[in-house]
């Protein structure tokens, strides 16, 4: 059996009393692509961005690459790493997110460029070529100069793919990456999604696009109030949900 | 009776081709006649007023006067700079999480904030009375009366004082900017400072320069204040001349026009520093 990727194992989290994650263990294998589905409040993203860092489990742990994220275990104590050793780790994984988060003051090429040179320390004109050819792979090659407010939603988000793809993550992780866009900008999106899932990347999708989780992912999970409900292939989950809530939470997507 | 036609109905004629007639605005005419009045009524006043015009036009490019201007300026943009620098790092501090950076910042702020300027240019004047001799120990050291001079107390006086209302300011503008831009800096690896430098100030800066720019013009009229301890700016050089020849007002209109003239410069300047830091805000506009 291939060792997972992402080892996820009895996370819990809560937030002022409010409970965002309850036990939830999940593995993601190298090369799968996984989505995460469920109602606002289910804790899917919260789980996204955990893996991420973005957000601390307040107990269990979550294996990247088999490296354990966050804390460091000596004798009976977990130790947290230090800010840098966590921004170490997360140069494993690239994020993004609903709201594009572009850096408005910076251009396309700008935006991809930050990481390599602030992070990877590459020279300028290295970096400069790396990025004009990520921002080829995502087809905007030519809007390398335009600043993110004089890009579509869907040209922003594409931006803030290749942003993430500039730091050669193993994992990518997409929160709700078409939420925010108009109805007819989620297709450019979904496309470069499924051209990086074909390219063999491992994905966490937290998304709302059905007919996506479908035909790209591996494997959909299900969660409803901080709790996985039900996990299998698309088919199985999507089609011929075992479940009552998960039932319910598509039928009334699917209205 | 209903139109047989289909469309529209009737009784709403095409009015695109009569003309819109101007209206009078008696009010407005009424307004303003009676401040041309009053402007002229002041122009005369001055005019036959005890003021010697001829001594405002001599007096406005004597050297000392000049003189005074440019350690005016020089004071201003010295206390200012000082002013940023001391305002980034206690805003930043302040948004620090460990609780002794941001509790010292805000009891700087509470402290020049809470004292009048020129009480605290006095305080640094007169600190060889509390601290004789100042320096670091076994390097070096000297009298305080020799070091405190006039310049540098009314650096430190007025630069501190800055620093504590530059720190509000900044604040207000590092949060303005969004938290998910955090994230995605984060997300991409970058560390706390390399954040802040790259992703966050200069955000911040598009909200912190119009309330900078109002501080900067306040500044070039406060350094007036360091006169009372002997600074030699344009309004304590102006009094020096009418303490000799007894024009008080003339010498003051001579101040005043410099101060207005630099301040009238400053203004474009503050407009051209905003469109450097909107890159990217407004381009959709334009």
């Amino acid at each position: 059996m291939t060792a997972p990727l992402v080892a996820i194992r009895h996370v819990s989290k809560t937030f002022s009393g409010h409970r965002a994650l309850q036990d939830v263990s999940l593995d993601v294998l190298p090369g799968k692509v996984v989505c995460l589905i469920g109602g606002s409040g289910s804790g899917k993203t919260t789980l996204l961005r955990c893996v991420n860092q973005l957000t601390r489990p307040d107990t269990g742990g979550i294996w990247l690459d088999g490296e354990l994220l966050g804390v460091r275990q000596a004798g009976d104590k977990l130790h947290r790493l230090t800010d840098r050793e966590i921004a170490r780790q997360r140069l494993k994984t690239g994020m993004v997110f609903q709201r594009f988060n572009l850096f408005p003051h910076m251009t396309a090429l700008g935006n991809v460029m930050e990481g390599l040179v602030q992070v990877q320390k590459r020279g300028r004109a290295l970096a400069e070529a790396e990025a004009q050819a990520l921002l080829a792979r995502v087809g905007l090659a030519e809007k390398a100069g335009n600043y993110p407010a004089q890009l579509s939603g869907g040209q922003q988000q594409r931006v803030a793919i290749a942003r993430a793809l500039a730091m050669k993550p193993k994992l990518m992780l997409f929160d709700e990456p078409t939420s925010a866009l108009d109805p007819e900008l989620v297709g450019e999106v979904l496309a470069v999604m499924r051209e990086l899932a074909r390219s063999g990347m491992t994905m966490i999708v937290v998304t709302h696009e059905l007919a996506f989780a479908r035909e790209v992912a591996d494997h959909v999970v299900f969660m409803d109030r901080a709790t996985i409900v039900e996990q299998g292939s698309a088919e199985q989950v999507l089609t011929a949900p075992r479940e009552r809530r998960t039932q319910d939470f598509l039928s009334a997507v699917l209205g | 009776m209903m139109d047989a036609r289909p469309g529209l109905a009737p009784g709403f004629p095409d009015i695109s081709a009569i003309p819109v007639a101007r209206r009078t605005y008696y009010g407005r005419w009424f307004a303003a006649a009676v401040i041309i009045l009053v402007l002229l009524a002041l122009a005369r006043a001055f005019a036959h007023g005890q003021i010697a015009w001829g001594v405002v036009g001599t007096f406005l490019t004597v050297p000392v006067i000049l003189t005074g201007l440019v350690n005016t300026l020089v004071m201003s943009v010295l206390a200012m700079a000082l002013g940023t620098v001391l305002g980034v790092v206690a805003a930043v501090m302040r948004l620090s999480p460990n609780p002794v950076l941001s509790g010292s910042s805000a009891f700087y702020v509470w402290l020049f904030r809470g004292t009048p300027v020129i009480l605290q240019l006095l305080l640094w004047f007169n600190l060889a009375l509390v601290f004789p001799t100042i320096g670091i120990p076994g390097i070096w050291s000297g009298r305080a009366v020799d070091i405190m001079t006039p310049f540098l107390s009314a650096l430190l006086g007025l630069g501190i004082n800055q620093g504590a209302y530059t720190s509000e300011i900044v604040r207000a503008g590092i949060l303005s900017v969004d938290a998910g831009q955090h994230e995605a800096a984060q997300a991409i690896g970058m560390g706390r400072i390399a954040t802040l430098r790259r992703i966050i100030l200069p955000q911040a800066m598009r909200v912190v320069i119009p309330p900078l720019g109002n501080e900067f013009i306040s500044m070039i009229k406060t350094t007036s204040l360091a006169s009372v301890i002997q600074y030699p700016e344009i309004l304590h050089n102006a009094e020096n001349i009418y303490y000799a020849n007894s024009r008080v007002i003339e010498l003051l209109i001579v101040a005043g026009f410099w101060y207005l003239v630099v301040v009238s410069i400053l203004s474009p300047l503050q407009h051209l520093l905003e469109r450097r830091f909107a890159r990217g805000a407004q381009v959709h506009g334009r």
